[in-house]
């Protein structure tokens, strides 16, 4: 393996807490925008809700913006806005099912369920809460680095959650959710959070020992039989995860990031193939196993295998859209019923909002995703480079497998769309991992003062760039 | 680390990537087939909100969109007292249960969303005007439709007719049948109620008897084995053939029997044209194994068979057993065995026959024009085969013309016009009534339509049936409705 020239990125020491102000305009602009659009449309008036909602959510969004100005200064000014366009966008479509829904229930004589986006506002409303929470108390994220078996052990028990009796609950096939007090949560959202600062922890501890090279094969170092052990154990978890809550998604999710953070801590390649095939060969074992999995593959392969079918609805909807899409409130997100709002919000954008509409929602993705990259580049220890990997391809990840299912490209699986996504649990989580994304940023981007006495961070530098 | 950390984030657009070329491949390449497909419910929804064409014989319109004031802006409305007649070849327009007949393959034109339409449209938008589909007239004629939907009343069977010069179908009738408009209904539980009692009723009023099914043609097809040999050269209408009561066949001791158990009109060895007359069994037979499977196919095969016809309401293709040993080939000979058609086939054959040999290729939809009268598209007469020569379809007409002056086909005959045909009767298994056939054209001398007619079930004594007595006289009034005019 050939060492990359790793140049030191000069960073410019400016704030540009101004432009993250115009852009958060712009995000709430859009956000707002499209839910007065839906409104105008559908119901032919502007939502009796939109003053309290625009109201609301510009001054949480305003607080957040103040609190960094504070107390982190320097964070990346980009991720902040993308969050709360999507945020905003995901809470419109939702309010557009919602009304959907009503005038189908309407017409067919029914009850109309109650409306979903209130609660998808309360829940923003408390993810920019717990978003603020941790940007004033995790003041210097390397603290984290002493919970990380706490981190380890809490990320497994949220992991197992779902099983325990009584308190986990089937939906579709999946034992990923748990009812408490009358709510759902879905603990495998905090677990991907604790699982990612357990990683890094760990890996920062482990890094030396598994950089080690064992055999050479096919221009690969591969390590040695003995050091297998971690990426075993995150398998045989990851499989687990699979084998009793059968959820394929998680599953990807928790060992991919497992194993990115791996090659990123050792840069061994090898790494990245052996998990490559133990992947093929779990997800093969899964195909030949279990029903679910097998039918999700046939869906796949064809989606009007079966009729009614979740996956052909969204691409007939998606091909309805076309390339400009139907129009905020005139296209018929609702066909895909509570779907619509929650795995399947991506493809009611297609819907309305057309093949551009998509597009650009998942390059705002890739803008959050490739920010945090960026985040990890600048972080100058080892700790927080490895966190802000695993937050950002969280995303990445989180991103291709919903959208990818959803869109056809990969067999359909149950994560949450980020930010979009019905769903208190995965929201809340969300902002949690953006500002931690933040708080490492703020660190990164933070001009070093000229005399400071050799720290951590410096060797750390020292070590990258040997 | 930092390159391992450029390396992902490389990887991490990639994957992005992956998701917007797909998403593009899919409106690229996927997205006509996917808003093409009959259970696509957003494209219904929307096309039931468009002013959908007529579908037009002459200025009246079968099928129509008047606005309504429900859930949707129109209601497609079937011509009410003679919705069932035309049933086979309108099809239905159903919110739940998609499109049939005409508007299943004209759908695209009828709601305006043909590439051949793409400028109206564009001139709809400009001048701010509602999208109307384009109007899509038949060529039945309705005069001929209704004798033969009226002459298959209470029977369950099927009528075709052809304009033997042109091939354009100027009847196409099975019945029972069934009301269009009880599944273009808007209240999709009465739909639903209508579709579950047409499917469940025992007598299938939503088979296309005429086009979708195939039956043996017994003794119509006697008419594509004569063709044959008349074609061989080695036979003239005046050839003896052996025509005993039962003619023994090879490598069998079951015989094939003349209908009557008597030899062919008192004579061991007829003629062809008393053959045809009488419609025996046994010359047939020996005819049949005379020339051999082959010879009968290919004749068969330029008449039409094993091709799909009439793509308008997507015909079924009628067949020739692919290699019977001797025996079958005596009873294919007589339309018996696997030889299986519909009855547009056997229009088909008689319209063949009618036009000098020359088989036109049938056709239903005349023309197509936008909301303000321009044609779009207009059917042009296209030869299928040339299944005979000119003096061999002669010398059929003549023998045809026979066969209705003295023979079995005598209730055919029309007065002061001279009727050409011939009948059948089909057995298939002793429980089941025969299928009475009768195909015929008129006038002999200058053909102005060809006609088949298949009763499957007339609720008749089984000594009684006979495609003489029972199918003829339907013929003989669509005949007439035709040349009345």
């Amino acid at each position: 393996m050939s060492i990359a020239s790793t140049s030191v990125i000069q960073i410019i020491p400016r704030t540009r807490r101004g432009v993250e102000l115009m852009l958060l305009i712009i995000a709430i602009a859009v956000a707002v925008g499209a839910y007065i659009n839906i409104g105008l449309t559908v119901q032919d008036r502007i939502p009796a809700s939109t003053g309290y909602y625009a109201a609301g959510i510009s001054l949480l969004a305003l607080i957040a913006h103040m609190v960094l100005r504070y107390r982190a200064p320097y964070a990346d000014p980009v991720m902040l806005p993308c969050a709360v366009l999507l945020n905003g966008l995901g809470v419109a479509m939702i309010h557009r099912v919602d009304l959907g829904l009503k005038q189908a229930a309407e017409a067919a004589g029914r009850e109309p369920r109650s409306a979903a986006a209130p609660q998808q506002i309360t829940w923003t409303a408390v993810g920019i809460i717990l978003f603020l929470v941790v940007i004033l108390l995790i003041r210097d994220h390397r603290r984290l680095q002493a919970l990380t078996y706490t981190a380890g052990l809490a990320g497994l028990i949220l992991l197992i959650l779902p099983l325990v009796p009584g308190l986990g609950v089937n939906i579709n096939g999946a034992q990923i959710w748990i009812r408490f007090l009358g709510m759902s949560f879905q603990p495998g959202e905090f677990a991907k959070l604790s699982l990612v600062v357990f990683f890094a922890g760990y890996l920062v501890v482990k890094r030396d020992v598994l950089t080690l090279a064992g055999h050479r094969f096919l221009g690969l170092d591969l390590p040695r039989a003995r050091d297998l052990g971690p990426i075993l154990i995150a398998w045989a978890v990851s499989l687990g995860v699979l084998v009793f809550e059968k959820d394929l998604g998680s599953s990807l999710l928790f060992f991919g990031l497992f194993l990115f953070l791996l090659y990123v801590a050792t840069e061994r390649a090898g790494w990245l193939l052996i998990g490559g095939l133990l992947f093929l060969g779990g997800a093969w074992f899964a195909y030949a196993t279990f029903g679910h999995v097998n039918k999700r593959v046939a869906d796949w392969l064809d989606p009007f295998n079966e009729v009614g079918g979740q996956v052909s609805n969204a691409l007939m909807g998606q091909a309805w859209g076309g390339v400009l899409g139907r129009g905020l409130g005139q296209g018929r997100p609702e066909i895909l019923g509570f779907y619509g709002q929650s795995d399947f919000i991506i493809s009611s954008f297609g819907e309305e909002l057309g093949l551009t509409g998509m597009i650009a929602i998942i390059l705002v993705y890739t803008l959050i995703v490739e920010r945090g990259l960026r985040t990890a580049l600048g972080c100058r220890d080892i700790f927080g480079k490895l966190l802000a990997t695993g937050l950002a391809m969280s995303f990445a990840l989180q991103v291709f497998v919903i959208v990818g299912g959803v869109t056809g490209l990969i067999p359909l699986t149950g994560l949450a769309t980020p930010f979009m996504a019905l769903g208190g649990t995965s929201l809340v989580a969300n902002w949690a991992i953006i500002a931690l994304l933040l708080r490492i940023s703020d660190q990164a981007r933070r001009p070093q003062t000229p005399a400071a006495p050799v720290s951590d961070e410096t060797i750390a530098m020292a070590v990258q760039k040997q | 680390m930092n390159s391992a950390i450029r390396r992902l984030a490389v990887a991490a657009i990639i994957l992005m990537l992956a998701l917007m070329a797909n998403s593009t491949y899919l409106q690229a390449f996927r997205a006509n087939e996917l808003n093409g497909r009959n259970d696509n419910r957003r494209v219904r929804d929307s096309q039931f909100s468009v002013d959908r064409g007529p579908i037009l014989i002459g200025a009246t319109p079968i099928a129509q969109s008047k606005p309504s004031n429900d859930r949707f802006e129109y209601q497609r409305t079937y011509l009410p007292s003679v919705a069932a007649a035309y049933a086979p070849v309108t099809g239905f327009y159903s919110y739940l249960y998609g499109r049939a007949g005409i508007e299943l393959t004209q759908n695209s034109e009828l709601n305006g969303s043909d590439p051949s339409l793409a400028f109206r449209r564009v001139v709809d938008v400009i001048t701010n005007r509602r999208q109307q589909g384009a109007s899509v007239s038949l060529t039945l004629n309705a005069a001929a439709q209704l004798a033969a939907y009226k002459g298959l009343s209470g029977k369950k069977g099927a009528v075709v007719a052809i304009e033997p010069k042109t091939g354009k179908v100027l009847a196409l009738v099975s019945r029972p049948s069934y009301d269009p408009n009880e599944l273009a209904g808007h209240d999709l539980d009465q739909v639903s109620d209508a579709w579950t009692k047409l499917n469940e009723d025992a007598n299938k009023p939503m088979s296309n008897r005429a086009i979708k099914e195939i039956y043996p043609p017994g003794s119509t097809f006697k008419l594509v084995t004569m063709a044959a040999a008349l074609s061989s050269g080695r036979y003239t209408p005046e050839t003896k053939v052996r025509s005993p009561a039962v003619l023994e066949l090879p490598q069998t001791t079951v015989g094939l029997p003349n209908q009557n158990g008597q030899n062919c009109g008192g004579s061991d060895n007829a003629t062809l044209t008393v053959a045809l007359r009488l419609s025996c069994n046994t010359a047939f037979g020996s005819v049949g194994l005379d020339l051999g499977a082959d010879a009968l196919r290919e004749q068969a095969e330029k008449f039409g068979f094993g091709e799909r016809q009439l793509p308008e309401l997507g015909a079924v293709a009628s067949r020739f057993p692919a290699d019977p040993n001797a025996p079958q080939v005596a009873q294919s000979a007589i339309g018996q065995f696997d030889v299986q058609a519909t009855p547009l086939q056997m229009a088909m054959v008689a319209a063949g026959i009618a036009n000098g040999g020359d088989v036109m290729k049938p056709y239903l939809v005349q023309n197509v024009k936008t909301a303000d009268l321009k044609t779009v598209s207009e059917t042009k007469p296209e030869s299928l085969h040339q299944a005979v020569s000119p003096e061999v379809a002669s010398q059929l007409t003549q023998m045809m013309v026979d066969v209705v002056q003295n023979g079995t086909g005598k209730p055919g005959r029309i007065s002061g016009v001279q009727v050409a045909g011939k009948t059948g009767t089909a057995q298939t298994s002793p429980d089941k009534p025969p299928f009475a056939w009768f195909t015929s054209f008129a006038p002999a001398n200058d053909p102005k339509v060809a006609v088949a007619v298949m009763i499957e079930d007339a609720n008749v004594p089984r000594n009684d049936i006979a495609g003489g007595t029972l199918a003829a006289p339907i013929a003989k009034a669509v005949m007439e409705a035709v040349l009345s005019q």
